[in-house]
């Protein structure tokens, strides 16, 4: 089955109201979309990050599902041995092997392009049937918005601050999804919540495969990003109308664009929504646009056809 | 012993520990190599792939990652194991606290390592009493039999409703891990399955019933969490030791926290580990000498045995404690002298106490070397001499 409209996506809430996201947070709608997906039979490993602290403060937890944390650089590791576990002792019949039981990771960015990378590239590379979810919201946020491999060119962080010499962030985002698929797992993709149907249908997939997934999930923050709690997905919108995210996936070797952009947005318009670009000139704009232009170009040559047009507006 | 259900083999410490291992029947296996524990790995690879062992082997890239692995899967039930030294037990660090503080019985064998550096891949303690603060259960064996039989008590142990905390059992490296010795072990590792029976004690992710593991606890909470692990320590003396006895009952092999070698002398010399045997072969000689000297070993380093080792030192006239580890710029560095100092002056108990370091980096230590420290130490205590300091048996300064 796909979600092809809202009226697909069961009502269970499996993420429960009262976690202490910050107002506006999109890391919630992720989770709770997600669980939606996955269902009451699924084991959730989380690393330490925003949404870990932010919904199991003893004695109360969010998760109305099995939930572990252990660390902040091991998500893909403890995943690996929940996997193994259950599925020897499913051979011996300890757990019913009848019984399928999603294990996904919900990763931050830092979790999971850093710190986490080694963790989570072994885990791959052995191939276990594991999910994992990246939400991207581009730098630490868990311990003041520090910067990370993810977070954009030119962007401010607590660590990239916008000196007299230095201003934000002076390397490009580590694309992450990309190195996932080097290690040729049969799905990886990126998604964007405001998109959301393409976005479950990808979790479904992730879930699905036989094998490691990764999804790749762009997470506008709104304490980190500096901008008003109400545009979170509107923001999220303009990154993918923009280009400055594009929705693709790769299943089994086989890549698509999943939300085409016939009309591209100059990448200003999502720019300047931000508070962490504030600083920004109209020249670094420029630059920004023009690497966006290229990664346009490698995608649409990728595909063999235009799936994201040119700048209109 | 040689009767029906053992069979007797030439192991060394690393394949007693895998042996004890594949007979604790465990479901997951997550290490990563290292010297001198690499051949315990091989090991458990061999039973799994010719089938003796029915279990989950992950070849993880990192010792965090097979602690993380181990967490995860005890986390859902299995009875876990890994085995690893020196840096790769640095490496898991962080998640030794997790693993006790998770309450998950995953048992480690540690073939003891130096710590870098310089580099060292040779035998010393310095791995094993730095995770002395991380509310694991930390068993010394001092031969291969003992590896064998203390793996399958440490399943016991950890599993115990009234512990669930993590066991390592450590060995020397190289001294023990690679030489050989005439183990008995199971024909048939049935003979295990009542003794240690696979009942999941403990708190598991089921998706039938919903938990959180890993919470955030504040200050409001999180004290009540160490404070629990402090009392489920303490309740694990008595099953550490009422394990023993029913392995003992059963097996005929018996063990206790703190052994005692020719009781009787009033000068005793205390260590851990391989180095005991030495320490028992040179006390036979100082005997037939004239000298009567009693060897007390320590097999159980976490919790500290207090009872069992006032009750052996509370009559002698001098103890010589050798340690095989430096804790540098503690009061005493001898880690273990300092510790029963500490016991002694608390009980009120009055013996001089003499802290030696030896065998650091795998520095031969012979009979020899024991024989001159006991006369080392005895000259100081005839003319009165109390050192506080640790003394370095050998060092070239
Ligand atoms: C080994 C270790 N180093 C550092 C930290 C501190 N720390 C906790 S969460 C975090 C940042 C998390 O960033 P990310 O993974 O992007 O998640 P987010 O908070 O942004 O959701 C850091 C640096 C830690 N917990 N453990
Ligand atoms: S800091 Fe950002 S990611 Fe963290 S809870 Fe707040 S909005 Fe969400
Ligand atoms: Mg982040």
């Amino acid at each position: 089955m796909h979600y092809r409209t809202v009226f697909d996506i069961p009502r269970d809430e499996l993420l429960a109201p009262g976690h202490g996201l910050c107002g506006g947070c999109v890391a919630g709608t992720i989770v709770r979309l997600l669980l939606k997906v996955a269902g009451p039979n699924t084991i959730v490993v989380n690393p330490t990050g925003c949404v870990e602290v932010s919904t199991t403060t003893f004695p109360y937890t969010s998760w109305r599902v099995p939930y572990i944390h252990v660390a902040f650089e091991n998500a893909a590791a403890v995943a690996s041995g929940i996997e193994a576990s259950i599925k020897v002792l499913q051979k011996k019949n300890v757990i019913d092997p009848s019984k399928k039981i999603n294990i996904i990771v919900i990763g931050g960015d830092g979790g999971t392009a850093d710190i986490g990378f080694q963790a989570l590239s072994g885990m791959l590379e052995r191939g276990h049937k594991v999910m994992y979810v990246l939400y991207d919201n581009e730098a630490y946020m868990n311990t003041g918005i520090q910067r990370s491999g993810t977070t954009p060119l030119f962007a401010w962080t607590t660590t990239t601050p916008i000196g007299k010499v230095l201003k934000g962030k002076i390397q490009v985002k580590k694309p992450v999804a990309e190195i996932v698929a080097a290690h040729r797992v049969p799905y990886v993709a990126t998604a964007n919540p405001a998109y959301f149907l393409d976005m479950m249908n990808k979790f479904k997939r992730g879930l699905d495969v036989d094998g490691p997934s990764f999804i790749h999930v762009i997470q506008p923050c709104t304490t980190g990003w500096r901008y008003d709690p109400r545009i979170g997905i509107k923001i999220a919108r303009l990154a993918t109308e923009t280009a400055m995210w594009i929705n693709w996936e790769l299943d089994h070797g086989e890549f698509r664009v999943t939300v085409t952009v016939p009309k591209r947005k100059h990448v200003r318009h999502y720019i300047r929504v931000q508070g962490r670009f504030n600083h920004l000139t109209d020249e670094d704009i420029e630059t920004i646009q023009k690497y966006v232009d290229k990664e346009v170009e490698r995608i649409n040559k990728l595909v063999g056809k235009e799936v994201i047009g040119p700048v209109v507006e | 012993m040689e009767n029906s259900i053992w069979k007797r083999i030439p192991l060394n410490s690393n394949y007693a520990a895998a042996y004890g291992a594949k007979d604790s029947d465990v479901d997951v296996v997550a290490a990563y190599p290292i010297t001198p524990q690499t051949p315990a790995v091989e090991k458990i690879a061999d039973f799994i792939s010719n089938g003796e062992l029915n279990a989950e082997m992950i070849h993880v890239e990192s010792e965090h990652s097979a602690m993380s692995a181990c967490i995860g899967a005890a986390a859902v039930g299995a009875r876990t194991f890994t085995a690893t030294s020196a840096q790769g037990l640095e490496l898991m660090h962080e998640l030794l606290h997790i693993a006790s503080g998770l309450r998950l019985p995953i048992v480690m064998a540690v073939a003891s390592r130096a710590l870098s550096a310089p580099l060292s891949i040779w035998g010393d303690y310095s791995d094993v009493i730095n995770i002395r603060d991380t509310s694991w259960i930390i068993l010394i064996a001092s031969t291969a039999q003992e590896v064998y039989d203390s793996i399958i008590q440490a399943y016991k142990i950890a599993e115990d409703p009234d512990v669930l905390l993590p066991v390592v059992v450590a060995y020397d490296g190289f001294m023990m891990s690679h030489t050989y010795e005439l183990v008995y072990v199971a024909k048939n590792p049935e003979i295990f399955r009542d003794y240690i029976p696979k009942k999941v004690n403990w708190t598991i992710l089921n998706v039938e019933k919903p938990i959180t593991m890993g919470a955030v606890a504040n200050p409001d909470w999180y004290y009540e969490f160490k404070y629990q692990q402090v009392l489920a320590m303490k309740r694990s003396y008595s099953v550490i030791k009422n394990s023993a006895k029913e392995f003992e009952k059963r097996y005929g092999r018996s063990y206790d926290t703190v052994e005692v070698y020719n009781n009787g002398g009033k000068i005793a010399v205390l260590t851990y580990g391989g180095l005991f045997g030495t320490v028992v072969e040179a006390i036979d000689y100082m005997n037939k000498q004239g000298t009567q000297i009693t060897g007390i070993k320590l097999r159980l380093f976490r919790p500290f045995p207090l009872q069992e080792i006032r009750k052996v030192i509370e009559d002698l006239k001098m103890l010589i404690v050798i340690d095989r580890a430096i804790s540098f710029g503690a009061p005493i560095e001898g880690t273990v002298a300092m510790e029963i100092s500490a016991l002694l002056h608390r009980e009120s108990i009055d013996i001089p106490i003499y802290s030696y370091i030896a065998s650091i980096g795998q520095r031969t230590t012979t009979e020899e070397d024991i024989i001159g420290i006991v006369k080392d130490a005895v000259k100081l205590f005839e003319s009165g001499k109390r050192i506080s300091e640790s003394i370095y048996w050998g060092v070239r300064e």
